[in-house]
């Protein structure tokens, strides 16, 4: 029993991290329509920025993910308007291009800024926390309630705000949103400030237990793409849903059935379900 | 573009190709070539499924890492010939390609993208994981070399040359009939737009997974030459930075073009040597320059030659404008001249 | 030549057609009209084969084809252009149209790797049309031009040729005058009457009045997804129901 309500931590950690990263995701594909391959790169910018801020500079953890947070945001609009932006008539093609592009700078930047060595990352939550017979190690908990934190606040964002609602409209028609006289450009960089804010706070959250490396982005945001698709690219609940069963199937079925396939199985449920409905999970209509 | 120039310029890149080992300095420089030409085999055949078709995809290092593997798992573990088991390796990509093909294809190009994103990951995760079967992290060692054919020696470091660079020029000549024909034009035609390719008669999934298969196939070619001339493998051959790499040669050279992933393919790795610190740190450069190219250059450096040279002979060969048959309204814009 | 019979579609909860029927003779000209919306385009859409219907028929000289791929229709001979004509903009205007007879042919992969006899004719063949259907659009001069460079009315013309070079009995034109001046219109409104008269059944969807009630020898008239009317040009203008329903738009 034990062992389960383990896993179900375990679930409910990976479901938060990658909800984290897959709710940005989501969000741009509304306003680029093409999923962001440096999304990745952000995260792994954001663990990078907070592993500086916090081991050389000594900052505190939490302003370390501040710092994080802020210095993804921006990496992400500079992509946004450097990138994107021009290329905003040009075939998806382009757009996958150089969304590799940006990807390919920031991960090899990183390298050359800190090696290729693996780096921990400090936290100030190293307790464990023993809860009957279950071991709760504090950051975990931390990870939990933060990625909850966020998500609801995004929410009330997105539902209670006017701001929020005109990412919302854009995400789900530009041309329709443009024509009431919602700012495209505005709400295509606040958007993606925010993907990128909390791309790398998700990543600043998971660090602490995983370690920061350069190519850390790489699984994490293929299975954010699983999520996205599965989910339904541009639905915010998707991706918290879709995130959060793609973090209990990893845990479990790392427990239960193996470790060393357990990175396998996002990808096999995408190709799964791909197979079967091609659409996606939750088809939306015509877009 | 005349055919005059277009056999002349093959002819002379021929030439120097052959004349090559004899103008390297050294062993290194050829084997600094002779990858440059297995990766370009692999490079045409993503042309062929991006480039031409307008499916980006990103499962192409893995079908390289197939047929690597199918050579060194054949060859090593099972004692079969290498030229036996090289036959085989772009078949068996090609096989894997047909399965692949046939559930992603019918995805829309962002999503394929994904899909074969994934199919790429799992490629890798499994000849990692798959012990029995790949050697896992340990890799295959010891692939022997090319059986000797008469008196050609292929542990031999020229002779190898001579064998990549013979099925470099072979692979270019099918692509170039292929992409020459009218089913390089379907190719086309299905890039251009998938509803008016279907509304022409062409069907989509049959096109597109010769397509794939195709360029697949080519993958799997190249893989096992790679596994014949480094003799070694590693889970990394089917790591997604290969496909990422492939990507930087068809653009700087011109995607959709035939000679144009050829060129990148020999350029870059060229100008990585030459720029030597950056070996590591090569995408610090070429991360900007992939998006430059994109947003500046998009066809590439061949692409927007070629663009250039038929916008010039459109312009010397207008014909004067006959009188309109059926509007009694004279156009202007009929009498445009270079 | 062409029998539609209680054709409907529903996506969800969204009626778009609603069991029209129809009949169109071989070697006229048909026009579906209607006010934005009225689902012209799902219409053609449905005939074509780019979507499937929930319920009717759709007869081809005879043939049941309800619910044949779009190319599959394509191979029968029912041809089709798009609102939005999408050209391979960096390639010559012939370049653009050789694919077109590429339905007609059978080299397979074998044939173009060995580069055999069949090949070479099938590619002549398609060549040959392509200029052809290029004539008879009245754009021979053209042919070299990379196709980014042409007007729109030029780029309407190629459409045509492109539709024309499969070889079709049956031909869908959606705006065939889509973003046209008004004497580019009747050079084109021309061009369909030759069409016609070399044997094809014309069906299209416009929104010129002055060039349909001139051309057309038949117009359907389409609201809601329904059909509101079915006649004759005089019969058309005749009719309060067509009058009403395009109450307050620009056409007389």
């Amino acid at each position: 029993m034990e062992l389960f309500l383990q896993q179900v931590l375990n679930g409910l950690t990976l479901g938060g991290v990658y909800s984290l990263v897959a709710l940005g995701l989501t969000l741009v594909y509304g306003i680029l329509h093409v999923p962001n391959f440096a999304h990745g790169a952000f995260y792994m910018a954001g663990a990078y920025s907070a592993f500086f801020l916090i081991n050389r500079m000594g900052l505190n953890y939490w302003w370390g993910m501040a710092g994080a947070a802020v210095t993804v945001a921006l990496i992400s609009v500079l992509s946004e308007r450097l990138v994107f932006h021009p290329l905003r008539k040009a075939p998806y093609l382009h757009h996958m291009i150089a969304s590799i592009g940006i990807l390919l700078f920031l991960e090899a930047g990183a390298q050359a800024l800190w090696g290729a060595d693996f780096h921990r990352m400090d936290t100030p939550y190293t307790q464990i926390v023993e809860l009957g017979s279950l071991t709760l190690p504090a950051q975990r908990l931390l990870i939990i309630g933060a990625a909850f934190g966020l998500v609801v606040l995004l929410q009330l964002f997105l539902k209670k705000t006017v701001t929020g609602a005109t990412i919302i409209a854009m995400a789900q028609n530009r041309e329709g949103a443009a024509l009431v006289g919602i700012d495209a450009n505005r709400v295509a960089m606040l958007t993606f400030a925010i993907a990128g804010a909390l791309a790398g706070m998700a990543a600043v959250l998971y660090a602490p237990i995983n370690l920061v490396y350069t190519s850390m982005g790489h699984l994490v945001i293929t299975k954010a793409f699983v999520i996205i698709v599965l989910g339904g690219m541009g639905s915010v609940p998707g991706a918290i849903v879709g995130g959060l069963i793609i973090g209990f199937a990893e845990a479990f079925g790392a427990f239960y059935i193996s470790t060393d396939y357990k990175d396998i199985i996002a990808f096999a449920l995408l190709v799964l379900i791909l197979s079967v409905r091609p659409q996606g999970l939750f088809a939306r209509g015509a877009h | 573009m005349k055919l005059v120039n277009a056999r002349t310029g093959w002819s002379l890149l021929l030439l120097l190709a052959l004349a090559f080992p004899f103008m390297a300095g050294n062993d290194y420089h050829l084997t600094v070539m002779s990858t440059a030409y297995i990766y370009a085999i692999a490079t045409v055949g993503l042309n062929l499924i991006t480039g031409y078709t307008g499916q980006f995809n990103l499962a192409h290092s893995g079908f390289m890492a197939v047929g690597a593997y199918t050579v060194g798992i054949l060859t090593v573990d099972h004692g079969v010939p290498f030229w036996a088991a090289f036959a085989l390796s772009g078949f068996v990509s090609a096989f894997i390609g047909f399965f692949v093909g046939l559930v992603s294809l019918r995805l829309k190009t962002h999503f394929f993208s994904i899909f074969t994103l994934c199919v790429g990951y799992i490629m890798f995760l499994l000849i990692e994981k798959w012990e029995s079967l790949t050697h896992g992290t340990v890799g295959i060692v010891g692939i022997p070399a090319p059986e000797s054919i008469g008196p050609l020696d292929f542990s031999e470091p020229r002779t190898q040359y001579y064998m990549v660079l013979f099925f470099l020029v072979a692979s270019l000549w099918i692509m170039h009939r292929i992409v020459h024909s009218l089913l390089g034009r379907t190719f086309v035609a299905i890039r251009n737009g998938d509803e008016l390719a279907q509304a022409l008669g062409i069907d989509l999934m049959r096109n597109k997974l010769l397509a794939f298969m195709l360029s697949v196939f080519f993958s799997g070619m190249a893989g096992g030459l790679y596994a014949g001339y480094v003799r070694f493998l590693g889970p990394g051959v089917a790591g997604v930075e290969h496909t990422f790499d492939m990507t930087m040669y068809m653009l700087v050279g011109g995607i959709g073009t035939l000679s144009g992933p050829l060129l990148g393919a020999i350029a870059v790795p060229w100008l990585t040597q030459y720029l030597q610190f950056l070996q590591e740190y090569r995408f610090v450069v070429f991360g900007p320059v992939l998006v430059l190219l994109v947003i500046f250059l998009p066809h590439g450096i061949v692409g927007t030659w070629l663009n250039r040279q038929r916008r010039k002979a459109a312009q010397s060969a207008i014909t004067p404008t006959p009188a309109p048959r059926l509007a009694a309204v004279p156009r202007e814009k009929g009498a445009r001249h270079a | 030549m062409l029998e539609i019979e209680s054709l409907s579609k529903r996506f969800g909860g969204l009626t778009a057609v609603n069991d029209v029927s129809a009949s169109f003779a071989r070697g006229t000209i048909n026009a579906i009209i209607g006010p934005n919306g009225a689902g012209k385009t799902t219409f053609f859409n449905l005939v074509s084969g780019t979507i499937r219907p929930t319920s009717g028929r759709v007869l081809f000289d005879g043939r049941d084809v309800t619910g044949l791929r779009a190319d599959q229709a394509a191979r029968l001979g029912m041809a089709r252009t798009f609102q939005t004509t999408a050209l391979f903009d960096t390639a010559t205007v012939l370049d653009n149209l050789i694919v077109g007879h590429r339905l007609r042919t059978r080299s397979t992969l074998v044939d173009v790797i060995l580069g055999t006899r069949r090949l070479r004719d099938e590619e002549r063949i398609c060549r040959e049309k392509a200029r052809a259907a290029l004539d008879f659009v009245g754009l021979s001069h053209l042919e070299a031009r990379v196709a980014g460079d042409i007007s729109q009315e030029e780029r309407k013309r190629v459409a045509f040729a492109l539709a024309l070079s499969t070889d079709p009995t049956l031909l869908l034109l959606d705006e065939p005058a889509g973003g046209v001046n008004p004497e580019e219109t009747d050079g084109l409104a021309q061009l369909i009457r030759k069409m016609a008269k070399s044997g094809l059944t014309v069906c299209l969807i416009e929104h010129k009045m002055d060039m349909i009630m001139n051309l057309a020898d038949r117009i359907l008239v389409l609201n809601y997804g329904e059909k509101i009317a079915e006649g004759t040009p005089a019969e058309i203008r005749a009719n309060p129901a067509v009058i009403e329903a395009y109450l307050g738009t620009e056409y007389a």
